[in-house]
């Protein structure tokens, strides 16, 4: 059994911008997929659910914590090693325009999996290779091999790009948003691809904002939030009983074709630009169903600023440097996750 | 009605010709309506919004007109409509995200709006924005900051707020929501519904490929393929009891909230939509229809089949002839001008 597990992984970015600093992009994330599973990493812009992927594919190496691959480290791959572990583990991305050169025909991304993996394999086995894996994707190899990227539409981009994945022996794909550049009517074929590619057993990392697109694929989901954990246990059970208050609040906002908002008219709340005033009222003592959508961004900015202050306390000054290891887990203390019920478990209010 | 839009016809110029985007496109929008148009990309959707505000050098227009408030609308004559612009009809552009400056402060820019239109009674104008800012949670000191200051969601209200600050006949909001995250999704959203009912817009159109936003916010939804309208209604009518076999597949592909893979198998639309080079004669959706006949090849009128549900397809109308003669007509429903929740 081939799994990939997270040990309490954090990453910090250092920011460029003026007064410097660090932006905490995942704190301790722990989890594990299995194959066979498909988990949907749900959060908003900022929550470091593409941090996640970029973890798992190596392109990002985590400030702490480690990622075991069938219980090895994937920091010790190097070379041949780590060409081996990208034969299992591959990745799909959001924007399938921007994945191909458009200079060449699209099929070269193929021809480069084969010149790095398989260059003694025969041209017919090959060919017979693409016709499976496009087969698998339920595309027709005369509408799409030797075009290029233009003539193709952006359905069919994605499915070629994971058929890329598939030519290879993967066991791990990271699918990072891959639809939400998608026309709805293309999407749901994607969407069902993923459904039968998990049950010949490959283990899919489903990355999006959509709780729609996430709840009808996965088995289990997680729902990140400022880098952390703050729910996670089965699709069915964190969708019919979410228990942490901004879970209530995503569910709340999702908009659906049969019902309404419930439209409250908007207050004249005074909050300013950098959310620092009067955010911290919003929250405290009222329950989710306050969580209107103003005091609800101005919340999110408010949370912002309390990781950002206990940065500041543990490097000093605005100028932060990072200089060992445990003074960065201080900084980065995620809530703590109880158990609600099994397979479900919630995190501490922060 | 604020605004009549009457076989409008948009084409963009191409070296190998041109080639009709928008083709025969009528519809009307009464005082106080947000229609929501939706579609594939490449359907002639944003052509469409766009056209009403601003025709860029590459798009003409090869017929119909436009109307609001009763005045013609030139669209075509651009220096004509300079004054029209933000006083009567107003855009939010797509990827209105990336649509500030980052050289100027939002105050500079909204004082630079104000200055080409000529506004004598800006301090009136300025307070009137600050009530604004207030109104959905943004304190005026956004005023003195830079647009990459702000987050996404701020930027995406910021722009709205500029592009109505002369309270517009009509608004044009191209994909307002679809860069945001939910929560600012809703937020936007319900933005646009005040800032209706508060009469800073007379009324909008909202531009979008998502349909469950746009049965939040809109009062009737149009469904736009390959250039023309296929189907227009209420909104609770086009997501309820679509007609035109487009709908019914486009709204089948759409997953919702509680749905999963091992209960519902949601199904796409196969098929890819026509080249507007070269459309086919007949309707456009023939090729990936399930219902196609013969009759499907002459192009169908978008007519009329009950009070206020258009649509365009000849299975719809057929059935709607048959039950019309056999006398079990639907009785007549007002198209709501406002729909409150």
């Amino acid at each position: 059994m081939t799994t990939l597990k997270l040990d309490q992984v954090s990453k910090l970015y250092r920011s460029t911008a003026r007064g410097g600093g660090l932006t905490p992009a995942l704190r301790k994330v722990s989890f594990e997929l299995k194959p066979g599973e498909v988990i949907s990493l749900i959060g908003e812009s900022g929550s470091g659910k593409t941090t996640i992927g970029k973890v798992l594919l190596r392109l990002v190496r985590p400030t702490s914590g480690t990622v075991t691959f069938d219980g090895k480290d994937i920091a010790s791959y190097s070379g041949r090693g780590l060409k081996e572990y990208y034969r299992h583990v591959q990745g799909v991305f959001q924007d399938p325009f921007s994945s191909y050169n458009p200079i060449y025909r699209a099929d070269r991304v193929y021809d480069l999996v084969r010149s790095s993996y398989f260059p003694k394999v025969s041209d017919l086995e090959w060919s017979a290779k693409i016709e499976a894996a496009l087969d698998a994707v339920a595309l027709n190899p005369g509408d799409v091999l030797g075009k290029y990227p233009h003539q193709l539409s952006g359905g069919q981009q994605q499915r070629l790009l994971i058929a890329r994945a598939l030519l290879l022996d993967v066991k791990v794909l990271v699918a990072d948003e891959i639809i939400s550049m998608l026309d709805a009517s293309t999407r749901v074929d994607v969407l069902n691809l993923l459904v039968k590619l998990k049950r010949q057993g490959l283990a899919i990392l489903f990355v999006t904002h959509d709780l729609s697109l996430g709840n009808y694929v996965s088995d289990r989901t997680i729902i990140l939030r400022h880098g952390a954990i703050v729910e996670m246990g089965a699709t069915e059970k964190i969708f019919s009983n979410p228990q942490h208050d901004y879970t209530k609040m995503l569910l709340t906002a999702v908009p659906e074709l049969h019902k309404k908002w419930q439209h409250a008219a908007l207050d004249p709340v005074a909050v300013s630009a950098n959310g620092a005033a009067a955010a911290g009222a919003g929250l405290n003592g009222k329950g989710a169903a306050a969580l209107s959508h103003a005091t609800m961004l101005d919340e999110i900015t408010h949370a912002e600023q309390v990781v950002k202050r206990d940065l500041r306390a543990v490097f000093g000054g605005g100028r932060a440097v990072a200089s060992g290891k445990s003074q960065v887990a201080v900084a980065l203390e995620p809530p703590t996750l109880h158990e609600f019920e099994p397979d479900h478990l919630v995190a501490e209010p922060e | 009605m604020s605004v009549n839009v009457d076989k409008l016809s948009v084409a963009y110029r191409s070296h190998r010709g041109d080639v009709t985007a928008v083709d025969n496109v009528s519809f009307s929008l009464a005082d106080g309506e947000i229609m929501g148009l939706a579609g594939e990309s490449g359907s002639g959707k944003s052509t469409l919004g766009n056209a009403l505000v601003y025709l860029d050098p590459r798009m003409k227009a090869t017929g119909g007109n436009v109307t609001v408030d009763g005045k013609d609308l030139p669209i075509s004559d651009n220096n004509a409509m300079r004054h029209r612009r933000m006083t009567e009809v107003s855009l939010v552009p797509q990827y209105a995200m990336s649509a500030l400056t980052p050289t100027r402060k939002i105050g500079k820019l909204i004082h630079d709006l104000l200055k080409s239109h000529h506004i004598k009674d800006r301090e009136a104008v300025l307070t009137e924005l600050k009530r604004r800012l207030e109104l959905i949670g943004l304190k005026d000191d956004v005023l003195s900051k830079y647009s990459f200051e702000l987050s996404g969601g701020m930027r995406q209200r910021v722009t709205i707020i500029m592009s109505t600050l002369l309270n517009p006949s009509l608004l044009v909001a191209d994909e307002v929501t679809s860069a945001l995250d939910v929560s600012t999704q809703r937020a936007v959203g319900e933005m646009l519904l005040e800032f209706r009912d508060r009469g800073y817009i007379k009324s909008a159109i909202a531009i979008t490929h998502d349909l469950s936003i746009l049965a939040q916010i809109a009062d009737s939804i149009a469904i736009m393929y390959a250039g023309r309208l296929a189907e227009r209604a209420p909104t609770s009518v086009i997501v309820d009891n679509p007609l035109h076999p487009y709908t019914q597949a486009l709204l089948n592909s759409l997953p919702e909230v509680g749905v999963r893979h091992d209960q519902v198998t949601l199904t796409g639309i196969p098929g890819r939509p026509p080249s507007l080079m070269n459309p086919p004669a007949g309707c456009r959706f023939r090729d990936r229809c399930p219902f196609a006949f013969a009759k499907c090849t002459e192009t169908p009128a978008f007519e009329e089949v009950r009070p206020g549900h258009m649509v365009a397809c000849w299975k719809v109308s057929q059935e709607h002839a048959d039950t019309a003669t056999a006398g079990h007509g639907q009785p007549a429903a007002k198209l709501p001008v406002e729909e409150q929740v």
